[in-house]
């Protein structure tokens, strides 16, 4: 064993980039989730994202149309759970399974012929001098540009739900769709603008695993992600920044246990790679106790009776 | 204009229609995604369809629509009824592998022995195993108030990398020159979950799963726990009221799935499957979630969804070999069937008026 192989510097560097997958999904999920609606799909959406993302990177040589396609792609799979839970009206928990498993079958259908290609790797921002301050430059100025949009859209996200008008018809829907609707509100119309917006985010997320993370595709490959971020929601509190944190948090985990495996820790490689679902479980046992701030109308379906 | 009036009952009959109704529509889009995939959707339909039943190799085929529909079964016959109470056990693909560790293990640990009491002590130990790994969402959602779908779901990836520590580690074949699996339950006769009629298929799962069907319907028709968790799915404030202990209602739903899941995947591996590798677990705790739905939650509809659902396992293969028709395919023609099972539900629960509201209030 070498713990010494494990420079803290590089490992914050790679925590971020760890990290940058469930920070969007996570993200994305949140403003569905303050809409008031439940979608268990991310994890479909992110590998039909991945899937996407990578297709079209190979096929243009460019990963930035990669990104906006893989958002394109989890937007329309998301499409789908808001009829079957906005107009079909149906269980919020089961259409999201439904998303999940026809996502994942979906993508290893598209996938199957892009086994084993390399995808164009994706520049990083290039900052000038800032990169080159020790420690710092290599943390914070030394990323691809999604760390950045990742980060980017938080901040979005924080200062659309607390300071503007948008954000807080969207707070109520969330909260009362009963009263929202009362007040004129188009609520069915809302909720599946946030599950598109949820399902770029989860899209993107996933992308960032296959063209940047791995890089490469193979069939699953998201292996659980999206469930994590999905539990990294009720971690947060359905806050942006704590999203943030937690993400990070995650990411730690993930990252260090990559790197323990490559130090050669005398524990099996089985039992490290246990431990991001464990730290979720542990996670969500600590901070379940509070459910105050949960939307009150999460995962309620919405029917206008006339 | 178009608009949904809520019925005060759900409807008997688009109950029993609308799963008929989601298996005629995904055919016909499956036949669709085949037809973009380059291959004759007619042929492909009837290859899925008709091929395992009444084709040149039904003999073949048959028993093994008994094979592959026993685990779908006992594992939905489980989730079913969790799922009526609201209870949520998204897990049953790690339950399925803890069951088949721990009946393996215990088969193994008597290796070579040869006594009539091993088999039993395997079925216990793989109820035992898929129940213990059930109950650990089921403490944690009554003691500190985790959601189980999460929790149950995690636990799904960590029980994958037990399976691959056990089938390298522990579990692996001392005789097996190094290749990761352990010992093929098949060649070792007290642990061998065997036809019992020679060349049917009926192994002691599908026995089991037949078992656990009339359980199921007993439970839910006549007693009074199928009756609180029945209330509790409809009207949970009602329940309460009614002296239902929510507690006890998480700990017996869960369970009974964990317990189940565990004894499909113990008679898969003790008998289908012969041995425990790493990639041993095909699903079959994710596809049961498509068969509890379009069972419709109902022991006997379960019975007959997990036959259909194990005919396009079956047909799949087939189509595969025949047709070149991509195994995710039938991945993706599964997920369909929820997909229309869901939206034609609104048939069920709403009814559909067309025209103007007539009176505007």
């Amino acid at each position: 064993m070498d713990l010494s192989a494990i420079n803290p510097v590089i490992l914050i560097a790679a925590l971020i980039s760890a990290a940058t997958p469930i920070l969007l999904a996570a993200t994305g999920e949140l403003v569905v989730e303050r809409a008031g609606v439940l979608n268990l799909g991310v994890e479909g959406m992110m590998i039909t994202g991945a899937v996407c993302g990578f297709i079209i990177s190979v096929n243009t040589g460019s990963p930035a149309i990669g990104f906006v396609m893989a958002a394109v792609g989890g937007a329309t799979l998301s499409l789908l759970f808001a009829f079957l839970t906005q107009v079909a009206l149906a269980n919020q928990v089961a259409s999201g399974l439904a998303l999940t498993l026809f996502g994942l079958g979906i993508s290893s259908l598209m996938g199957q012929n892009y086994v084993g290609i390399k995808p164009p790797r994706m520049p990083d921002v290039n900052f000038g001098p800032l990169s080159d301050i020790p420690v710092l430059g290599a943390i914070l100025f030394s990323h691809d540009p999604i760390v950045y949009v990742g980060l980017l859209i938080v901040a979005g996200v924080w200062t659309t739900l607390k300071f503007t008008r948008a954000g807080l018809i969207l707070r109520a829907v969330g909260e009362n769709h009963d009263a929202a609707h009362a007040l004129g509100y188009k609520v069915k119309r809302i909720r599946t603008l946030a599950i598109m917006f949820g399902g770029a985010c989860a899209g993107m997320g996933g992308a960032y695993i296959s063209l940047i993370r791995v890089p490469q595709w193979t069939e699953g490959m998201t292996a659980g992600v999206g469930w994590i971020a999905l539990a990294l929601v009720v971690f947060a509190s359905w806050k942006p920044w704590r999203v943030l944190l937690g993400a990070y948090l995650f990411g730690g985990i993930t990252q260090l246990q990559l790197n323990l495996q490559g130090a050669g820790v005398a524990i099996p490689v089985e039992y490290l790679a246990m431990s991001p679902y464990i730290v979720t479980i542990v996670v969500l046992v600590i901070l379940s106790a509070d459910k105050s701030r949960a939307p009150g109308s999460l995962g309620r379906i919405f029917h206008a009776s006339q | 204009m178009i608009r949904f009036e809520k019925r005060p009952q759900p409807s008997q009959m688009f109950s029993i229609a609308t799963p008929l109704l989601a298996v005629v529509t995904t055919m016909f889009f499956g036949g669709l995604l085949f037809a973009v995939l380059g291959k004759d959707p007619v042929q492909s339909i009837v290859t899925i369809f008709w091929e395992p039943l009444f084709g040149e190799f039904a003999f073949y085929y048959r028993p093994q629509l008994l094979i592959k529909g026993a685990p779908l079964v006992l594992i939905a016959i489980g989730l079913a009824l969790g799922f009526k109470a609201g209870i949520w056990n998204i897990g049953a693909e790690g339950q399925y592998i803890m069951g088949a560790i721990f009946g393996a293990g215990v088969g193994l640990a008597f290796y070579p022995t040869e006594s009539v009491f091993i088999f039993p002590l395997m079925i216990l130990a793989g109820a035992f195993g898929g129940w213990l790994w059930a109950t650990i969402p089921a403490v944690l959602k009554i003691k500190f108030g985790t959601n189980e779908i999460l929790v149950s779901l995690m636990l799904v990836y960590v029980a994958e990398q037990f399976l691959a520590s056990m089938s390298l580690g522990l579990l692996k074949n001392p005789e097996g020159f190094g290749f990761p699996g352990s010992r093929n339950l098949q060649q070792y006769d007290s642990a061998h979950n065997a036809d019992i009629i020679a060349g049917s298929g009926m192994h002691w799962g599908v026995v089991a799963a037949l078992i656990a069907v009339i359980f199921a319907y007993v439970l839910l028709a006549r007693h009074s726990l199928g009756f609180a968790i029945r209330v509790t799915g409809e009207a949970p404030r009602a329940a309460r009221f009614g002296g239902v202990n929510p507690s006890r209602l998480i700990l017996f739903c869960l369970g009974v799935s964990g317990m189940l899941a565990g004894l499909a995947g113990m008679f898969e591996v003790a008998g289908p499957a012969g041995q425990i590798t790493i990639d041993f677990n095909v699903g079959y705790g994710f596809t049961a979630i498509i068969v509890a739905f379009l069972g419709r939650l109902h022991p006997i509809g379960i019975m007959l969804a997990g036959l259909l659902m194990a005919l396009t396992y079956i047909g799949g293969d087939i189509a595969q070999s025949q047709l070149q028709l991509p195994a995710a395919a039938i991945q993706v023609f599964q997920g369909m069937l929820l997909f229309f099972l869901l939206a034609f539900d609104l048939l069920t629960n709403y009814r559909v008026r067309i025209g103007s509201n007539e009176v505007a209030t």
